[in-house]
């Protein structure tokens, strides 16, 4: 019997021994209450003094509903996001974070049938009006995407410029800017010998945050995230969130994500969306301490703590 | 359940001798062989039919070609002698050969800019509902026989070209091809361009149409957030990563334009002399001479004819290669 | 599960879609263009059509900076200038093609009478006037050269996608390329060829038959690739379902493949068949021309719409060139059908 078990994996083995059945839902039960205690840890470590949000003044949504032909894909989120601070939405698959991340610079319009109701405010004013320039609400409110998406034809210098280039802005030092954007973004080191060199040569970490850089180019007043670690591994995921804190100092960002670790790792407040079958809404929204510790709705807690999506 | 003894037991039995790779074939059935033949051998139907092409074409110029040698391509005279005076017959496509260049170049030269145009037209300024109607209605226009262009090109173009050329020649006629030997303007390398060059932008919009609507939408999106008009985001990226492909399909286009026949037949004066005057009322063209000169030729020139038909098949096949090289190259680059 | 229902009193707004105002501004603004324009040729030295689109161009760009700087601000004078340019682009495409549908059409039904579908030109001459003869004779001429020449392709088209998409031989790319290469070769290299083959060294007469195997070599890469494409689209599940049920390769692809892709290989063949419809040249040298009518594909010269309509064109007589219009007015309608059934069906499939 040694001798067989032997031949097996000693992971494997543990596992056979030492594993009836009726003892493992409460281990599992145990191993929930243990996770909503590490990320509420996670996020009290990270807390910092937080922003109280003034009126008028940062970035804001009212009652913001969106759609996709006749579907009513997100109903009624209202949000403010005090500046300097990082927001997380979570929410499982579906629930319309996504949808809702597209509204606040204006790319959910390039959906077919794509319509939204409601106000997004920038500075006080709403970036829906008629007549609003949308090429310089998206220069104020710049995107970093799932997939790294660095332009294939430009150097990555170039890259990091492009924003310029397609806004035409002027700007006499391109260098530095160039430079400061990198070293925001956490790139320059990497890549300050090579800057002739094409995007696409660089890692998808790598990418992803030239990408970033790209976004810092124009200077935005806020910079949505759209998972965007999703596709990248563990080590670059690591390197970005870094980069992200050292953003939250300047600007307003705002991260959708699947990872609920990463929300409590790297935001200061968070929300929640969930779709029961209808459009997807905000159940709750807090200091991302209080939401991953003693979350007022039920389904915030079911969702934090596993019980589904 | 799985601690059970007997279920483990297998993994004891492990040799450590790997077994012998099984090939995996199906030995066809007899049928399925017959099947398999006949459709290789349809397959290659295509390389028999263009083998014959050149091989006959081949066989019965082969006599040009060893009387003229080069001077069959480079020469600017086309005469079938005089038995009488004993002037010896002389055969030289020089001549038509640059004037199929010359025409197809104008041609390409209006097709191009104006097939992009519409080709980023249809995927980035039309509203959704025009998409469909404006593709259908150029895929008519590549439909239209090519008589029915000439005939247009003749009664309703040329008096229009005409006007245009007159002016091109008076505001910018200091320009060497835009000069005039003398007033005649009707059935010139201009005029014909331009009825080739509407003959092509259905093919070159077509191919240019198709590549940029696999430009990826998160690029186009990247530019958008970072604040671009549609025109920056269009230099940005569509155009980089649209550019083979356009290449690809003005090549495509330009092999159309040099095979083109009646059209050209129709609105363009053949003449053997080299002409980059484009305004003026002489030009050539290899397809339009063999029309022209097939009803009223016999053995010699008739074989002169398959000789200019065998150049112009090699040219165009050429052409067509660089295109088909041009997209594969793309392709395989990924972008 | 009981349904929640929403209760929002939001009503979904497009802020990005151009409003009514804007909407009104654009086109008093075009009708402005539209007015200015005239104004301008008579007082400046610009004349006549070219004249008055380069006004229109000027004026319509110049409008339309004006409006997207008061809508947007600077740095818009790149991209409305590039508006403009592409707008003109594709109305470029727009004209000839209006122009040339319109002009067939005037020009084509002046000559038509009952007659041109019952007579051909056999005892006509081209300048008679229109009560007589007609076009018959050309009508058959391209409906049996036409019929041969699918008769001929369509098998070997297929196969040749069949092989492309079921075999996948090793010379795939190889034989995707030599189609390739064949739709490009003119369609005055084809008729040579046939006439050098069946006229010159095997001694034949022109015929409709010569005619149909030129036409035959230029249909042949438009309807493989179309039913190549085709093919492609019928799913490996149904492939691997005959196969499963025991079915040999034959079979599946003769009672599984090919029915299912029956509809879109109708298309292709339709394709093939308006590609080559219209073509002149090959006919030039193979089938001669005739002002009789023939049903006899062999042996005797022909007559096609197609050249029917080149040859009273060059006859350079005016009636004759009204019956050439006429001409290409049944060529353009028949043409027009063939596409317009390719795409119903074509439509059709995709859904």
């Amino acid at each position: 019997m040694v001798e067989i078990n032997s031949k097996i994996e000693p992971a494997q083995t543990n596992e056979i021994q030492s594993e009836p059945r009726s003892k493992s839902r409460q281990e599992n039960k145990m191993q929930e209450t243990n996770q909503v205690a590490s990320l509420a840890s996670v996020a009290a470590q990270t807390s910092r003094a937080i922003n109280k949000f003034t009126p008028g003044s940062g970035f804001e949504t009212k009652n913001v509903h969106a759609w996709f032909g006749k579907h009513h894909a997100l109903a009624d989120v209202s949000l403010e996001f005090p500046s300097n601070t990082v927001t997380a939405l979570i929410g499982p698959s579906g629930c319309g974070k996504t949808t809702f991340l597209r509204t606040l610079n204006r790319m959910h319009e390039f959906i077919p049938g794509a319509a939204m109701a409601g106000q997004v405010i920038l500075d006080g004013q709403d970036i829906y009006e008629p007549g609003t320039d949308v090429t310089k609400i998206r220069l104020k409110i710049g995107m970093v995407f799932q997939k790294p998406n660095p332009f294939p034809s430009m150097t990555i210098g170039e890259n990091v410029l492009s924003g310029l280039r397609l806004a035409q802005l002027k700007r006499s030092n391109k260098e530095e800017l160039m430079e400061e954007c990198l070293t925001r973004a956490g790139l320059w080191n990497e890549v300050k010998d090579r800057l002739g060199a094409h995007g696409g040569s660089l890692s998808g970490g790598q990418q992803q945050r030239l990408c970033i850089a790209r976004a810092l180019a124009v200077k935005p007043e806020v910079l949505l995230m759209d998972e965007p670690c999703s596709a990248l591994d563990p080590g670059s995921t690591l390197r970005i969130e870094e980069t992200i804190r050292q953003l939250a100092g300047s600007i307003i960002v705002v991260i959708v994500t699947h990872n609920m670790q990463q929300a409590a790792r790297i935001s200061d407040y968070t929300g929640f969306f969930l779709s029961d079958g209808g459009p997807g809404q905000l159940i709750e929204v807090g200091t991302t301490n209080e939401i991953f510790s003693q979350p007022k709705d039920k389904r915030t807690e079911d969702y934090i703590t596993g019980r589904f999506g | 359940m799985i601690t059970s003894q007997d279920s483990l037991v297998p993994l004891t039995t492990y040799s450590g001798v790997i077994p012998e790779k099984r090939e995996l074939t199906t030995r066809p059935r007899f049928s399925d062989k017959v099947f398999r033949a006949i459709v290789t051998s349809g397959g290659f139907t295509s390389l028999i039919i263009l083998g014959l092409i050149a091989l006959f074409l081949t066989l019965q110029s082969s006599t040009v070609f060893r009387q003229f040698g080069l001077h069959f391509i480079t020469g600017f005279e086309w005469s079938q002698g005089d038995p009488e005076s004993g002037a010896p017959a002389k055969f030289g496509i020089g001549a038509m050969l640059i004037g199929t260049l010359v025409v197809s170049m104008i041609g390409l030269m209006i097709a191009l800019p104006i097939s992009v145009g519409t080709a980023l037209f249809i995927n980035y300024y039309a509203p959704d509902w025009l998409r469909k109607p404006l593709t259908i209605m150029i895929d008519l226009m590549a439909a239209i026989p090519s008589v029915i262009y000439g005939l247009w090109g003749f009664f309703i173009l040329m008096p229009h070209a005409v006007y245009w050329a007159k002016l091109l020649h008076k505001y910018l006629g200091f320009i060497p091809i835009f000069r005039m030997p003398s007033e005649i303007y009707e059935r010139s390398p201009f005029i014909a361009g331009i009825v080739v060059g509407i003959m092509i932008i259905p093919i070159i919009t077509a191919i240019t149409r198709e590549v940029f609507s696999q430009v990826p939408l998160d690029r186009v999106q990247a530019a958008y957030a970072l604040g671009a008009t549609r025109w920056t985001m269009i230099r940005a990226v569509v155009l980089p990563f649209g550019a083979s492909g356009v290449a690809g399909g003005a090549m495509l286009g330009l092999g159309r334009a040099m095979g083109e026949t009646v059209a050209i037949y129709l609105v363009l004066n053949l003449y053997f002399i080299p002409n980059f005057n484009i305004l003026f009322s002489s030009g050539g063209n290899v397809a339009s001479l063999i029309v022209s000169k097939f009803g009223e030729s016999e053995d010699f020139e008739l074989r002169a004819l398959m000789a200019a038909g065998l150049v112009l098949f090699v040219v165009t096949l050429l052409v067509n290669f660089l295109s088909d090289l041009i997209v594969k190259r793309t392709a395989r680059k990924g972008r | 599960m009981s349904t929640t229902n929403y209760l929002f009193d939001a009503r979904p707004t497009k802020p990005w879609k151009i409003n009514r105002q804007q909407l009104a501004i654009n086109s008093i603004a075009f009708i402005v263009v539209l007015f200015l324009t005239p104004a301008v040729v008579a007082v400046s030295p610009l004349k006549g059509k070219l004249g008055a689109a380069v006004v229109l161009f000027t004026l319509a760009t110049v409008m339309n900076i004006v409006i997207s700087l008061r809508r947007q601000g600077t740095k818009t004078l790149t991209n409305s200038f590039a508006t403009s340019l592409i707008y003109t682009a594709t109305a470029l495409v727009l004209l000839p093609l209006a122009s040339l549908l319109f002009t067939v059409i005037d020009k084509g039904k002046e000559s038509i009478r009952w007659n041109t579908f019952t007579a051909d030109m056999r005892i006509t001459q081209p300048d008679a006037p229109f009560t007589e003869g007609g076009a018959l004779h050309a009508i058959v001429g391209t409906g049996i050269i036409v019929l041969i020449a699918t008769l001929i392709c369509v098998p070997i088209g297929i196969l040749t996608a069949l092989y492309l998409t079921e075999i996948k031989g090793r010379f795939e790319g190889f034989v995707r390329f030599l189609v390739q290469a064949m739709s490009g070769v003119p369609s005055i290299v084809a008729g040579l060829f046939i006439y050098t083959v069946l006229i010159v060294s095997l001694g034949l007469k022109y015929s409709g038959f010569a005619g149909a195997l030129a036409l035959s070599i230029l249909m042949l890469p438009t309807v493989a690739r179309t039913a190549e494409e085709v093919l492609k689209l019928i799913p490996n599940d149904l492939r691997e379902a005959g196969v499963a049920l025991g079915g040999t390769q034959w079979r599946t692809v003769a009672m599984v493949v090919v029915p299912a892709a029956r509809s879109g290989i109708l298309t292709a063949v339709i394709l093939g068949i308006a590609r080559v419809a219209g073509e002149t040249a090959p006919l030039i040298l193979t089938i001669l021309g005739n002002t009789e009518t023939r049903v006899n594909p062999a042996n005797v010269p022909m007559a096609a719409l197609p050249l029917y309509t080149f040859n009273l064109m060059k006859t350079g007589l005016n009636v004759a060139i009204s019956r050439a219009w006429g001409g290409a007015l049944i060529l353009l309608i028949l043409v027009l059908i063939l596409f317009v059934t390719a795409r119903l069906l074509g439509g059709r499939k995709r859904g």
